[in-house]
């Protein structure tokens, strides 16, 4: 996606630069560009070091299983057609928790577990099962306890509070994923 | 509002004393384990480091060619109708597409608008309730060789849509 959007960026911007003879800001931006790159990174490293530790020690433990238990009764509506498939839901939660603690790394292999031991039930490999897309769904719209990254970008920025913004995310992240269960819902419904 | 900072800066603590208790009980080598975790985070930022230089320089040089502007000054008689504010549109763009995209993006916004602004903080929202929707629909699907995706991507957009939609109602009304 970047190898057409990247290059689209550079060659309307530039030529538009010289079009409109912006070419000293333009100038200016670019090294600039490469040194802002440098101070987030070096800000983003405190953060995601301190978290990715952190997460380190809560995969070592049996946290993610035992929170799993919080879970349950959402799973059971959210994939109906699982029924007696513990195993599946078991992975299924596991992923669901990794998520909402912001354990990335962790998510996505017990996601594609989930996939693979759903698929392996799937009558049809080349299409979608309805348990299946509402998985893929929950993970588009992965609730999160913490946004680390927005609260590094505004760490590194000299906000006066960077986890002011915690809440207000909760509620946006809490609303996106609601909306994307119910289109899924609604899409099942009707068949598509 | 008082429960609103309450909660924003108790869930960091929080999180974490939970963890370290939790191992702590459970006998884990916590301080290696945490060393071992750090390293990764070291790995992961240095990986996203080129892809953040080539992006800064294309969006900065959007910017500063005056391209942005131009384009915004064209869109924002529509967005304004909705009362969306047009500064969040190029986030609202890539946000769904590319992960490290959103982050030069963000990053660049709540700069030129200020960090603790209402514009920044929308920003900040955004960034931390949604995801890059197009990758993570190819990792799990590509994964057991799906082809036909049926509605996910309608679904997941939706989702992104109401996120950002809620994430500027919430930052008007807080701030």
């Amino acid at each position: 996606m970047l190898n057409i959007i990247w290059p689209l960026f550079i060659i309307l911007s530039f030529s538009f630069a010289i079009l409109f003879g912006n070419l000293d800001v333009l100038n200016q931006s670019i090294f600039s560009s490469t040194e802002e790159a440098v101070k987030l990174c070096i800000t983003l490293l405190g953060t995601m070091c301190l978290w990715n530790g952190i997460m380190k020690i809560a995969s070592q433990t049996s946290i993610i299983k035992k929170l799993t238990i919080f879970l349950t009764p959402i799973i059971h509506f959210l994939f109906p057609e699982l029924k007696e498939d513990t195993e599946i839901k078991k992975q299924i939660s596991m992923n669901m928790v990794a998520n909402i603690l912001g354990l990335g790394n962790a998510a996505t292999p017990l996601g594609i577990k989930a996939m693979k031991s759903m698929q392996e039930k799937n009558t049809d490999k080349k299409v979608l099962t309805n348990s299946m897309a509402t998985l893929i769904v929950l993970n588009t719209a992965s609730i999160q306890i913490i946004p680390t990254t927005a609260i590094a970008i505004r760490s590194s920025l000299g906000s006066q509070n960077p986890t002011s913004i915690i809440f207000p995310v909760w509620i946006a992240t809490i609303s996106a994923a609601i909306a994307g269960i119910t289109a899924t819902k609604l899409f099942i419904k009707w068949g598509k | 509002m008082q429960f609103v900072n309450f909660f924003s800066s108790i869930a960091m603590p929080f999180v974490i004393l939970m963890i370290v208790l939790y191992a702590w009980i459970e006998k884990i080598k916590i301080f290696d384990t945490f060393l071992i975790g750090a390293k990764e985070g070291i790995e992961i930022v240095i990986s996203i480091f080129p892809t953040l230089v080539g992006l800064f320089l294309a969006i900065g040089a959007l910017r500063s060619s005056g391209i942005l502007d131009c384009l915004i000054h064209f869109i924002s008689p529509i967005l304004n109708q909705f009362n969306f504010p047009t500064e969040i549109m190029p986030l609202a763009l890539i946000r769904p597409i590319s992960g490290s995209g959103s982050i030069a993006v963000a990053t660049d916004i709540m700069k030129n608008f200020g960090v603790d602004s209402p514009i920044g903080l929308m920003c900040a929202v955004i960034m931390g309730s949604t995801e890059t929707t197009l990758y993570t629909i190819a990792v799990y699907t590509s994964s057991i060789g799906i082809k036909k995706t049926r509605f996910i991507l309608w679904a997941s957009l939706i989702a992104d849509f109401v996120g950002i939609v809620v994430s500027i109602i919430t930052c008007k009304m807080l701030y």
